[in-house]
Protein backbone atom coordinates (compact mmCIF):
# COMPACT_ATOMS: atom_id res chain seq x y z
CA UNK A 1 0.00 0.00 0.00
CA UNK A 2 2.20 2.76 -1.25
CA UNK A 3 1.31 5.93 -3.04
CA UNK A 4 4.42 6.06 -5.20
CA UNK A 5 2.50 4.64 -8.15
CA UNK A 6 -0.31 7.10 -7.76
CA UNK A 7 -0.67 8.56 -11.23
CA UNK A 8 -3.40 11.20 -10.96
CA UNK A 9 -3.49 11.82 -14.69
CA UNK A 10 -4.15 8.17 -15.46
CA UNK A 11 -6.78 7.78 -12.73
CA UNK A 12 -8.53 10.96 -13.91
CA UNK A 13 -8.70 9.40 -17.36
CA UNK A 14 -10.34 6.29 -15.87
CA UNK A 15 -12.81 8.56 -14.08
CA UNK A 16 -13.47 10.57 -17.26
CA UNK A 17 -12.49 13.89 -15.72
CA UNK A 18 -10.15 16.28 -17.47
CA UNK A 19 -7.78 18.06 -15.09
CA UNK A 20 -5.51 21.05 -15.56
CA UNK A 21 -1.76 20.55 -14.91
CA UNK A 22 -2.19 22.62 -11.74
CA UNK A 23 -5.00 20.40 -10.47
CA UNK A 24 -2.95 17.28 -11.21
CA UNK A 25 -0.08 18.65 -9.15
CA UNK A 26 -2.29 19.74 -6.25
CA UNK A 27 -4.26 16.50 -6.14
CA UNK A 28 -1.06 14.47 -6.32
CA UNK A 29 0.28 16.07 -3.16
CA UNK A 30 -3.06 16.27 -1.29
CA UNK A 31 -4.16 12.75 -2.11
CA UNK A 32 -0.63 11.49 -1.48
CA UNK A 33 -1.05 12.67 2.12
CA UNK A 34 -4.48 11.06 2.37
CA UNK A 35 -3.09 7.76 1.05
CA UNK A 36 -0.22 7.99 3.52
CA UNK A 37 -2.80 8.39 6.27
CA UNK A 38 -4.98 5.48 5.16
CA UNK A 39 -1.90 3.23 5.00
CA UNK A 40 -2.54 3.00 8.74
CA UNK A 41 -4.92 0.15 7.93
CA UNK A 42 -1.86 -2.02 7.19
CA UNK A 43 -1.19 -2.13 10.92
CA UNK A 44 -4.13 -4.50 11.44
CA UNK A 45 -4.08 -8.21 10.76
CA UNK A 46 -7.27 -8.80 8.79
CA UNK A 47 -6.41 -12.28 7.49
CA UNK A 48 -9.20 -13.84 9.56
CA UNK A 49 -11.80 -11.12 9.02
CA UNK A 50 -14.72 -11.22 6.60
CA UNK A 51 -15.26 -8.05 4.56
CA UNK A 52 -18.43 -6.10 5.18
CA UNK A 53 -20.19 -4.25 2.37
CA UNK A 54 -23.36 -3.31 4.19
CA UNK A 55 -24.51 -2.87 7.77
CA UNK A 56 -27.49 -5.17 7.30
CA UNK A 57 -26.89 -7.42 4.35
CA UNK A 58 -30.11 -8.12 2.53
CA UNK A 59 -30.45 -10.46 -0.41
CA UNK A 60 -33.04 -10.81 -3.12
CA UNK A 61 -35.53 -8.20 -2.05
CA UNK A 62 -38.58 -8.76 -4.19
CA UNK A 63 -41.84 -6.91 -4.60
CA UNK A 64 -44.99 -7.88 -6.42
CA UNK A 65 -44.64 -7.36 -10.15
CA UNK A 66 -47.50 -4.93 -10.56
CA UNK A 67 -47.94 -2.04 -12.92
CA UNK A 68 -47.68 1.36 -11.31
CA UNK A 69 -47.32 4.98 -12.23
CA UNK A 70 -43.97 5.99 -13.60
CA UNK A 71 -42.39 9.03 -15.20
CA UNK A 72 -43.82 9.80 -18.61
CA UNK A 73 -41.47 10.48 -21.47
CA UNK A 74 -41.85 14.22 -21.29
CA UNK A 75 -40.93 14.31 -17.59
CA UNK A 76 -38.00 11.95 -18.12
CA UNK A 77 -36.64 14.19 -20.88
CA UNK A 78 -37.41 17.47 -19.15
CA UNK A 79 -33.93 17.88 -17.62
CA UNK A 80 -31.94 16.78 -20.66
CA UNK A 81 -29.34 19.31 -21.84
CA UNK A 82 -30.19 18.38 -25.43
CA UNK A 83 -33.28 16.52 -26.63
CA UNK A 84 -35.46 16.32 -29.71
CA UNK A 85 -38.40 14.25 -30.95
CA UNK A 86 -38.75 12.40 -27.64
CA UNK A 87 -35.10 11.34 -27.59
CA UNK A 88 -31.90 12.30 -25.75
CA UNK A 89 -29.42 13.78 -28.20
CA UNK A 90 -25.95 12.39 -27.46
CA UNK A 91 -22.50 13.16 -28.72
CA UNK A 92 -21.59 11.08 -31.76
CA UNK A 93 -20.20 7.72 -30.63
CA UNK A 94 -19.71 5.77 -33.86
CA UNK A 95 -17.95 7.20 -36.88
CA UNK B 1 -42.85 35.71 21.02
CA UNK B 2 -41.85 35.53 17.37
CA UNK B 3 -43.60 32.81 15.38
CA UNK B 4 -40.33 31.75 13.77
CA UNK B 5 -38.65 30.99 17.09
CA UNK B 6 -41.22 28.28 17.89
CA UNK B 7 -40.44 24.58 17.84
CA UNK B 8 -42.46 22.27 15.58
CA UNK B 9 -44.59 20.99 18.48
CA UNK B 10 -45.28 24.52 19.71
CA UNK B 11 -46.23 25.57 16.19
CA UNK B 12 -48.50 22.53 15.81
CA UNK B 13 -50.42 23.53 18.94
CA UNK B 14 -51.05 27.06 17.60
CA UNK B 15 -52.05 25.78 14.15
CA UNK B 16 -54.47 23.18 15.52
CA UNK B 17 -56.16 25.65 17.82
CA UNK B 18 -56.43 28.07 14.87
CA UNK B 19 -54.49 30.77 16.72
CA UNK B 20 -52.42 31.08 13.59
CA UNK B 21 -52.95 30.05 9.96
CA UNK B 22 -50.51 28.07 7.80
CA UNK B 23 -50.32 31.08 5.48
CA UNK B 24 -49.28 33.37 8.34
CA UNK B 25 -46.57 30.86 9.27
CA UNK B 26 -45.08 30.94 5.76
CA UNK B 27 -45.28 34.73 5.64
CA UNK B 28 -43.48 35.02 8.98
CA UNK B 29 -40.82 32.63 7.71
CA UNK B 30 -40.42 34.72 4.55
CA UNK B 31 -39.92 37.89 6.62
CA UNK B 32 -37.35 36.19 8.83
CA UNK B 33 -35.45 34.90 5.78
CA UNK B 34 -35.40 38.42 4.29
CA UNK B 35 -34.06 39.69 7.60
CA UNK B 36 -31.28 37.20 8.35
CA UNK B 37 -30.49 35.12 5.28
CA UNK B 38 -28.45 37.83 3.52
CA UNK B 39 -26.01 37.30 6.43
CA UNK B 40 -26.32 33.53 6.84
CA UNK B 41 -26.80 32.33 3.24
CA UNK B 42 -28.57 29.20 4.45
CA UNK B 43 -31.01 28.99 1.54
CA UNK B 44 -29.95 28.43 -2.07
CA UNK B 45 -33.52 29.21 -3.10
CA UNK B 46 -37.04 29.31 -1.75
CA UNK B 47 -40.41 29.82 -3.42
CA UNK B 48 -42.63 31.79 -1.07
CA UNK B 49 -45.57 32.00 -3.49
CA UNK B 50 -45.70 28.26 -3.97
CA UNK B 51 -45.43 27.63 -0.22
CA UNK B 52 -48.24 30.11 0.49
CA UNK B 53 -50.40 28.43 -2.10
CA UNK B 54 -49.70 24.99 -0.56
CA UNK B 55 -50.41 26.46 2.88
CA UNK B 56 -53.88 27.41 1.67
CA UNK B 57 -54.68 23.75 1.02
CA UNK B 58 -53.21 21.92 4.03
CA UNK B 59 -55.25 20.11 6.65
CA UNK B 60 -53.99 21.33 10.04
CA UNK B 61 -55.44 18.30 11.82
CA UNK B 62 -52.77 16.12 10.18
CA UNK B 63 -49.69 15.26 12.30
CA UNK B 64 -47.55 17.99 10.67
CA UNK B 65 -50.39 19.99 9.11
CA UNK B 66 -49.07 23.38 7.98
CA UNK B 67 -45.52 22.94 9.28
CA UNK B 68 -42.82 24.05 6.79
CA UNK B 69 -39.76 21.79 6.74
CA UNK B 70 -36.58 23.10 5.10
CA UNK B 71 -35.01 20.63 2.69
CA UNK B 72 -31.34 19.99 1.99
CA UNK B 73 -30.52 20.45 -1.70
CA UNK B 74 -29.79 16.71 -2.08
CA UNK B 75 -33.38 15.46 -1.53
CA UNK B 76 -35.83 15.43 -4.45
CA UNK B 77 -39.02 17.49 -4.12
CA UNK B 78 -41.18 17.30 -7.25
CA UNK B 79 -41.11 20.59 -9.13
CA UNK B 80 -38.33 22.09 -6.97
CA UNK B 81 -34.70 22.45 -8.03
CA UNK B 82 -32.40 19.70 -6.72
CA UNK B 83 -28.84 20.75 -7.40
CA UNK B 84 -26.72 19.22 -4.61
CA UNK B 85 -25.08 22.68 -4.46
CA UNK B 86 -23.24 21.68 -7.62
CA UNK B 87 -22.79 23.39 -10.94
CA UNK B 88 -23.27 20.05 -12.70
CA UNK B 89 -26.94 19.98 -11.62
CA UNK B 90 -27.64 23.67 -12.09
CA UNK B 91 -31.14 24.08 -13.48
CA UNK B 92 -32.17 20.50 -12.66
CA UNK B 93 -35.76 20.22 -11.43
CA UNK B 94 -36.75 17.03 -9.60
CA UNK B 95 -39.43 15.15 -11.56
CA UNK B 96 -40.60 13.12 -8.52
CA UNK B 97 -40.81 13.23 -4.72
CA UNK B 98 -38.34 11.39 -2.50
CA UNK B 99 -40.12 8.94 -0.20
CA UNK B 100 -39.41 11.16 2.82
CA UNK B 101 -41.04 14.08 0.98
CA UNK B 102 -44.10 12.00 0.02
CA UNK B 103 -44.39 11.04 3.69
CA UNK B 104 -44.00 14.64 4.87
CA UNK B 105 -46.66 15.79 2.41
CA UNK B 106 -49.04 13.00 3.51
CA UNK B 107 -48.56 14.26 7.08
CA UNK B 108 -49.51 17.79 6.01
CA UNK B 109 -46.00 19.30 6.11
CA UNK B 110 -44.88 21.82 3.51
CA UNK B 111 -41.44 21.06 1.98
CA UNK B 112 -39.81 24.47 2.02
CA UNK B 113 -36.83 25.87 0.13
CA UNK B 114 -33.48 24.37 -0.77
CA UNK B 115 -30.85 24.68 1.93
CA UNK B 116 -27.14 24.95 1.29
CA UNK B 117 -24.65 22.11 1.68
CA UNK B 118 -21.22 20.96 0.62
CA UNK B 119 -21.36 19.91 -3.03
CA UNK B 120 -22.83 16.37 -3.20
CA UNK B 121 -22.64 16.29 0.63
CA UNK B 122 -18.85 16.01 0.49
CA UNK B 123 -17.39 18.19 3.20
CA UNK B 124 -17.64 19.35 6.79
CA UNK B 125 -18.08 23.11 6.45
CA UNK B 126 -20.44 23.97 3.49
CA UNK B 127 -17.42 25.67 1.91
CA UNK B 128 -17.55 23.15 -0.92
CA UNK B 129 -20.90 24.54 -2.09
CA UNK B 130 -20.60 25.85 -5.65
CA UNK B 131 -22.74 28.79 -4.51
CA UNK B 132 -20.66 30.03 -1.58
CA UNK B 133 -20.52 28.98 2.08
CA UNK B 134 -23.14 29.35 4.81
CA UNK B 135 -22.26 31.35 7.93
CA UNK B 136 -22.73 30.06 11.46
CA UNK B 137 -25.51 32.11 13.14
CA UNK B 138 -23.43 32.23 16.35
CA UNK B 139 -20.52 33.86 14.50
CA UNK B 140 -20.93 34.38 10.78
CA UNK B 141 -17.18 34.33 10.19
CA UNK B 142 -17.25 30.65 11.19
CA UNK B 143 -18.54 27.50 9.52
CA UNK B 144 -21.93 26.03 10.47
CA UNK B 145 -20.35 22.62 9.87
CA UNK B 146 -21.30 20.32 7.05
CA UNK B 147 -22.31 18.89 4.90
CA UNK B 148 -25.86 19.75 6.12
CA UNK B 149 -24.61 23.19 7.23
CA UNK B 150 -27.51 25.03 5.62
CA UNK B 151 -30.02 22.77 7.40
CA UNK B 152 -28.43 23.43 10.80
CA UNK B 153 -27.87 27.16 10.20
CA UNK B 154 -31.44 27.97 9.13
CA UNK B 155 -32.87 26.11 12.13
CA UNK B 156 -30.37 27.83 14.45
CA UNK B 157 -31.19 31.28 13.03
CA UNK B 158 -34.96 30.68 13.34
CA UNK B 159 -35.39 30.95 9.57
CA UNK B 160 -36.51 27.32 9.51
CA UNK B 161 -38.62 25.39 12.05
CA UNK B 162 -36.90 22.09 11.30
CA UNK B 163 -34.91 20.68 8.41
CA UNK B 164 -34.03 17.43 6.72
CA UNK B 165 -30.37 16.67 6.20
CA UNK B 166 -28.35 13.65 5.16
CA UNK B 167 -25.54 12.01 7.12
CA UNK B 168 -22.83 9.92 5.44
CA UNK B 169 -20.03 10.47 7.97
CA UNK B 170 -21.50 13.01 10.41
CA UNK B 171 -23.19 15.46 8.06
CA UNK B 172 -26.28 15.84 10.29
CA UNK B 173 -24.74 15.54 13.76
CA UNK B 174 -21.63 17.70 13.27
CA UNK B 175 -23.44 20.80 11.91
CA UNK B 176 -26.20 20.37 14.52
CA UNK B 177 -23.46 20.43 17.20
CA UNK B 178 -21.69 23.45 15.71
CA UNK B 179 -24.98 25.38 15.44
CA UNK B 180 -26.40 24.41 18.84
CA UNK B 181 -29.28 22.32 17.51
CA UNK B 182 -30.43 18.70 17.66
CA UNK B 183 -29.42 16.35 14.82
CA UNK B 184 -30.37 12.68 14.49
CA UNK B 185 -28.78 10.12 12.19
CA UNK B 186 -31.11 7.14 12.11
CA UNK B 187 -29.97 3.53 11.81
CA UNK B 188 -28.88 2.65 8.27
CA UNK B 189 -32.05 1.53 6.49
CA UNK B 190 -34.47 3.07 8.97
CA UNK B 191 -35.37 5.90 6.59
CA UNK B 192 -35.79 5.35 2.85
CA UNK B 193 -33.06 6.83 0.65
CA UNK B 194 -35.29 6.85 -2.46
CA UNK B 195 -35.00 10.34 -3.95
CA UNK B 196 -31.82 11.17 -2.02
CA UNK B 197 -29.02 11.84 -4.51
CA UNK B 198 -26.54 9.07 -3.67
CA UNK B 199 -23.08 9.90 -2.29
CA UNK B 200 -21.95 6.67 -0.54
CA UNK B 201 -24.84 4.24 -0.70
CA UNK B 202 -23.79 1.96 2.14
CA UNK B 203 -23.39 4.93 4.53
CA UNK B 204 -26.02 7.55 3.57
CA UNK B 205 -29.04 8.20 5.79
CA UNK B 206 -31.62 11.00 5.85
CA UNK B 207 -32.49 12.50 9.24
CA UNK B 208 -33.89 15.60 10.98
CA UNK B 209 -32.21 18.72 12.37
CA UNK B 210 -34.50 20.37 14.92
CA UNK B 211 -34.72 22.87 17.78
CA UNK B 212 -35.33 20.23 20.41
CA UNK B 213 -35.39 16.47 20.94
CA UNK B 214 -39.19 16.17 20.88
CA UNK B 215 -39.23 17.66 17.36
CA UNK B 216 -36.66 15.08 16.21
CA UNK B 217 -38.91 12.28 17.54
CA UNK B 218 -41.96 13.81 15.86
CA UNK B 219 -40.20 13.99 12.48
CA UNK B 220 -38.87 10.44 12.85
CA UNK B 221 -42.44 9.23 13.38
CA UNK B 222 -43.24 10.56 9.92
CA UNK B 223 -40.15 9.77 7.82
CA UNK B 224 -39.08 6.32 9.13
CA UNK B 225 -40.29 3.01 7.79
CA UNK B 226 -39.84 0.43 5.04
CA UNK B 227 -40.13 1.42 1.39
CA UNK B 228 -40.50 -0.69 -1.74
CA UNK B 229 -38.37 1.85 -3.61
CA UNK B 230 -35.31 1.32 -1.38
CA UNK B 231 -34.29 -2.32 -1.10
CA UNK B 232 -31.96 -1.49 1.82
CA UNK B 233 -34.77 -0.04 3.92
CA UNK B 234 -35.50 -2.19 6.94
CA UNK B 235 -38.81 -3.97 7.52
CA UNK B 236 -38.79 -3.46 11.26
CA UNK B 237 -41.73 -1.98 13.11
CA UNK B 238 -41.65 1.75 13.71
CA UNK B 239 -42.40 2.64 17.31
CA UNK B 240 -43.94 5.97 18.34
CA UNK B 241 -40.61 7.68 19.02
CA UNK B 242 -42.21 10.26 21.33
CA UNK B 243 -43.28 7.62 23.86
CA UNK B 244 -39.75 6.90 25.06
CA UNK B 245 -39.01 10.58 25.67
CA UNK B 246 -40.50 10.73 29.15
CA UNK B 247 -38.89 7.58 30.47
CA UNK B 248 -35.80 9.27 31.93
CA UNK B 249 -32.37 7.69 32.20
CA UNK B 250 -32.70 5.96 35.56
CA UNK B 251 -31.46 2.39 35.21
CA UNK B 252 -29.75 3.00 31.85
CA UNK B 253 -26.10 2.14 31.47
CA UNK B 254 -24.04 4.59 29.42
CA UNK B 255 -20.59 3.89 28.01
CA UNK B 256 -17.84 6.48 27.87
CA UNK B 257 -15.41 5.34 25.14
CA UNK B 258 -11.86 6.12 26.22
CA UNK B 259 -10.68 6.37 22.58
CA UNK B 260 -12.86 9.48 22.09
CA UNK B 261 -11.03 11.54 24.72
CA UNK B 262 -7.76 11.97 22.88
CA UNK B 263 -5.24 14.53 21.75
CA UNK B 264 -6.91 16.95 19.36
CA UNK B 265 -10.06 17.15 21.46
CA UNK B 266 -10.47 20.77 22.54
CA UNK B 267 -10.12 20.92 26.37
CA UNK B 268 -13.18 23.16 26.77
CA UNK B 269 -15.26 20.87 24.55
CA UNK B 270 -14.07 17.92 26.63
CA UNK B 271 -15.05 19.77 29.80
CA UNK B 272 -18.57 20.53 28.49
CA UNK B 273 -19.06 16.89 27.46
CA UNK B 274 -17.76 15.50 30.78
CA UNK B 275 -20.05 17.89 32.67
CA UNK B 276 -22.99 16.67 30.58
CA UNK B 277 -22.11 13.05 31.33
CA UNK B 278 -21.95 13.87 35.07
CA UNK B 279 -25.37 15.47 34.71
CA UNK B 280 -26.77 12.26 33.17
CA UNK B 281 -25.22 10.36 36.06
CA UNK B 282 -26.94 12.65 38.56
CA UNK B 283 -30.23 11.88 36.77
CA UNK B 284 -29.80 8.20 37.55
CA UNK B 285 -27.81 6.77 34.64
CA UNK B 286 -24.88 4.52 35.38
CA UNK B 287 -21.74 5.55 33.48
CA UNK B 288 -18.96 3.08 32.75
CA UNK B 289 -15.76 3.40 30.76
CA UNK B 290 -15.74 1.28 27.62
CA UNK B 291 -13.31 0.67 24.80
CA UNK B 292 -13.89 0.80 21.05
CA UNK B 293 -10.41 -0.41 20.13
CA UNK B 294 -10.54 0.18 16.36
CA UNK B 295 -11.63 3.83 16.64
CA UNK B 296 -8.29 5.12 15.35
CA UNK B 297 -8.86 3.24 12.07
CA UNK B 298 -12.33 4.66 11.38
CA UNK B 299 -11.14 7.75 9.49
CA UNK B 300 -8.94 5.74 7.12
CA UNK B 301 -11.67 3.15 6.57
CA UNK B 302 -14.17 5.88 5.80
CA UNK B 303 -11.90 7.72 3.36
CA UNK B 304 -11.52 4.57 1.31
CA UNK B 305 -15.11 3.32 1.35
CA UNK B 306 -16.94 6.65 0.92
CA UNK B 307 -14.90 7.92 -2.07
CA UNK B 308 -15.01 4.46 -3.67
CA UNK B 309 -18.80 4.40 -3.56
CA UNK B 310 -18.96 8.06 -4.60
CA UNK B 311 -16.80 7.46 -7.66
CA UNK B 312 -19.30 4.84 -8.84
CA UNK B 313 -22.42 6.85 -7.91
CA UNK B 314 -21.19 10.05 -9.56
CA UNK B 315 -20.43 8.29 -12.84
CA UNK B 316 -24.05 9.02 -13.76
CA UNK B 317 -23.29 12.71 -14.22
CA UNK B 318 -22.31 12.48 -17.86
CA UNK B 319 -24.10 15.45 -19.40
CA UNK B 320 -26.55 13.31 -21.34
CA UNK B 321 -29.79 12.76 -19.43
CA UNK B 322 -29.74 15.73 -17.07
CA UNK B 323 -27.64 18.57 -15.78
CA UNK B 324 -24.79 20.49 -17.26
CA UNK B 325 -23.13 19.61 -20.57
CA UNK B 326 -19.88 21.23 -21.70
CA UNK B 327 -20.00 23.06 -25.01
CA UNK B 328 -17.78 22.60 -28.06
CA UNK B 329 -16.45 19.16 -27.26
CA UNK B 330 -14.64 16.90 -29.68
CA UNK B 331 -16.04 13.36 -29.48
CA UNK B 332 -17.51 11.35 -26.63
CA UNK B 333 -14.48 11.10 -24.31
CA UNK B 334 -13.90 14.82 -24.61
CA UNK B 335 -17.63 15.39 -23.88
CA UNK B 336 -17.40 13.35 -20.65
CA UNK B 337 -14.05 14.77 -19.58
CA UNK B 338 -14.94 18.43 -20.10
CA UNK B 339 -18.48 18.14 -18.74
CA UNK B 340 -17.15 16.64 -15.52
CA UNK B 341 -14.17 19.01 -15.37
CA UNK B 342 -16.37 22.09 -15.64
CA UNK B 343 -19.32 20.72 -13.68
CA UNK B 344 -17.68 19.32 -10.54
CA UNK B 345 -15.90 21.35 -7.85
CA UNK B 346 -12.42 20.49 -6.48
CA UNK B 347 -13.47 18.33 -3.49
CA UNK B 348 -15.82 16.23 -5.60
CA UNK B 349 -13.07 15.71 -8.18
CA UNK B 350 -10.62 14.83 -5.41
CA UNK B 351 -12.93 12.16 -4.02
CA UNK B 352 -13.80 10.71 -7.42
CA UNK B 353 -10.07 10.41 -8.19
CA UNK B 354 -9.36 8.83 -4.81
CA UNK B 355 -12.33 6.46 -5.13
CA UNK B 356 -11.43 5.46 -8.67
CA UNK B 357 -7.85 4.79 -7.59
CA UNK B 358 -8.74 2.54 -4.62
CA UNK B 359 -11.07 0.52 -6.85
CA UNK B 360 -8.67 0.30 -9.78
CA UNK B 361 -7.08 -2.91 -10.97
CA UNK B 362 -4.16 -3.90 -8.75
CA UNK B 363 -5.21 -1.72 -5.81
CA UNK B 364 -8.69 -3.06 -5.00
CA UNK B 365 -7.50 -5.70 -2.51
CA UNK B 366 -4.94 -3.44 -0.85
CA UNK B 367 -7.36 -0.60 -0.24
CA UNK B 368 -11.06 -1.31 -0.72
CA UNK B 369 -11.18 -4.95 0.37
CA UNK B 370 -8.96 -4.25 3.38
CA UNK B 371 -11.15 -1.29 4.38
CA UNK B 372 -14.24 -3.50 4.19
CA UNK B 373 -12.56 -5.94 6.55
CA UNK B 374 -11.63 -3.22 9.01
CA UNK B 375 -15.24 -2.08 8.70
CA UNK B 376 -16.29 -5.47 10.13
CA UNK B 377 -13.96 -4.92 13.09
CA UNK B 378 -15.35 -1.44 13.79
CA UNK B 379 -18.87 -2.79 13.67
CA UNK B 380 -17.86 -5.61 16.03
CA UNK B 381 -16.46 -3.03 18.49
CA UNK B 382 -19.90 -1.45 18.77
CA UNK B 383 -21.69 -4.80 18.98
CA UNK B 384 -19.44 -5.80 21.88
CA UNK B 385 -19.96 -2.44 23.61
CA UNK B 386 -23.74 -2.66 23.27
CA UNK B 387 -23.70 -5.99 25.09
CA UNK B 388 -22.58 -4.00 28.13
CA UNK B 389 -24.24 -0.59 27.73
CA UNK B 390 -27.53 0.87 26.46
CA UNK B 391 -25.95 3.88 24.77
CA UNK B 392 -22.55 5.50 24.23
CA UNK B 393 -21.87 9.13 25.15
CA UNK B 394 -19.02 11.17 23.63
CA UNK B 395 -18.28 14.50 21.90
CA UNK B 396 -19.88 15.11 18.47
CA UNK B 397 -17.06 17.29 17.15
CA UNK B 398 -13.51 17.63 18.51
CA UNK B 399 -13.67 21.44 18.27
CA UNK B 400 -16.27 24.21 18.18
CA UNK B 401 -17.02 25.88 14.82
CA UNK B 402 -13.79 26.78 13.01
CA UNK B 403 -13.21 29.87 10.87
CA UNK B 404 -14.37 29.86 7.26
CA UNK B 405 -11.28 29.39 5.10
CA UNK B 406 -9.19 27.91 7.91
CA UNK B 407 -9.08 24.33 6.58
CA UNK B 408 -9.95 24.62 2.89
CA UNK B 409 -6.39 24.18 1.60
CA UNK B 410 -5.74 21.07 3.70
CA UNK B 411 -8.27 18.29 2.95
CA UNK B 412 -6.93 16.00 5.68
CA UNK B 413 -7.49 18.59 8.44
CA UNK B 414 -11.04 19.05 7.12
CA UNK B 415 -11.59 15.27 7.19
CA UNK B 416 -10.60 15.24 10.88
CA UNK B 417 -13.72 17.32 11.70
CA UNK B 418 -15.76 14.10 11.42
CA UNK B 419 -13.46 11.92 13.48
CA UNK B 420 -16.08 11.23 16.20
CA UNK B 421 -19.10 10.83 13.93
CA UNK B 422 -18.09 8.62 11.03
CA UNK B 423 -17.76 5.34 12.95
CA UNK B 424 -21.55 5.31 13.44
CA UNK B 425 -22.04 5.33 9.65
CA UNK B 426 -19.41 2.64 9.16
CA UNK B 427 -21.21 0.43 11.70
CA UNK B 428 -24.73 1.44 10.56
CA UNK B 429 -25.87 2.38 14.08
CA UNK B 430 -27.90 5.45 15.10
CA UNK B 431 -26.74 8.62 16.86
CA UNK B 432 -27.91 12.02 17.95
CA UNK B 433 -26.21 15.30 18.81
CA UNK B 434 -27.75 17.51 21.48
CA UNK B 435 -26.49 20.92 22.72
CA UNK B 436 -24.41 20.62 25.90
CA UNK B 437 -22.84 24.02 26.46
CA UNK B 438 -20.82 26.83 24.96
CA UNK B 439 -17.20 27.85 24.64
CA UNK B 440 -16.07 31.41 24.08
CA UNK B 441 -13.90 32.32 21.08
CA UNK B 442 -13.04 35.93 20.24
CA UNK B 443 -15.91 37.17 22.37
CA UNK B 444 -18.49 34.91 20.70
CA UNK B 445 -20.34 32.03 22.33
CA UNK B 446 -20.00 28.85 20.26
CA UNK B 447 -22.16 25.77 20.87
CA UNK B 448 -20.85 22.33 21.83
CA UNK B 449 -22.65 19.05 21.08
CA UNK B 450 -22.99 15.86 23.11
CA UNK B 451 -23.22 12.77 20.92
CA UNK B 452 -25.29 9.79 22.03
CA UNK B 453 -24.84 6.62 19.99
CA UNK B 454 -27.27 3.71 20.10
CA UNK B 455 -27.50 0.17 18.87
CA UNK B 456 -29.13 -0.40 15.47
CA UNK B 457 -32.88 0.32 15.52
CA UNK B 458 -32.53 1.83 18.98
CA UNK B 459 -33.40 5.44 18.12
CA UNK B 460 -35.86 5.41 21.02
CA UNK B 461 -33.01 4.98 23.50
CA UNK B 462 -30.83 7.79 22.10
CA UNK B 463 -33.86 10.09 21.96
CA UNK B 464 -34.69 9.14 25.55
CA UNK B 465 -31.20 9.94 26.84
CA UNK B 466 -31.03 13.15 24.79
CA UNK B 467 -34.43 14.29 26.04
CA UNK B 468 -33.65 13.58 29.69
CA UNK B 469 -30.47 15.63 29.39
CA UNK B 470 -32.10 18.44 27.42
CA UNK B 471 -34.99 18.83 29.84
CA UNK B 472 -32.54 19.13 32.71
CA UNK B 473 -30.56 21.91 31.01
CA UNK B 474 -31.34 25.14 29.18
CA UNK B 475 -28.81 24.95 26.33
CA UNK B 476 -31.48 24.26 23.71
CA UNK B 477 -33.31 27.47 24.64
CA UNK B 478 -30.30 29.66 23.83
CA UNK B 479 -30.63 31.63 20.60
CA UNK B 480 -27.90 33.39 18.61
CA UNK B 481 -28.25 37.17 18.68
CA UNK B 482 -28.49 37.47 14.90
Amino acid sequence: MSSKNFDVEYVAELARIKLTPDEIKTFESQLGLVLKHVAKLNEIDVSQVEPMAHSFPTYNVFREDETRECLDREAALSNAPHQAQGLFIVTKVVE
Amino acid sequence: MEITSLTVHELQALLRSAQISPKEVIEALGRRIDEVDPLIHGYLSHDLERAISEAGRVDVSLPLGGVPISIKDVISVKGHPCGCASKILQGYVAPYDATVIAKLRAAGAIPFGRVNMDEFAMGSSTENSAFGPTGNPWDITRTPGGSSGGSAAVVAADEGFAALGSDTGGSIRQPAALCGRVGLKPTYGRVSRYGLVAFASSLDQIGPITKDVRDAAILMNIIAGPDNFDSTSLDDQIPDFTIALEKGVKGLKLGLPKEYFIEGLDPEVENAVRTAVANLESLGAEVVEISLPHTEFALSTYYIIAPAEASANLARFDGVRYGFRAKNTNGLLDHYGKTREEGFGPEVKRRIILGTYVLSSGYYDAYYLRAQKVRSLIRQDFATAFERVDAIVCPTSPTPAFKLGERTSDPLSMYLADIFTLAANIAGICGISVPCGFVEREGKQLPVGLQILGKELNESTVLRVAHAYEQNTDWHKERPSI
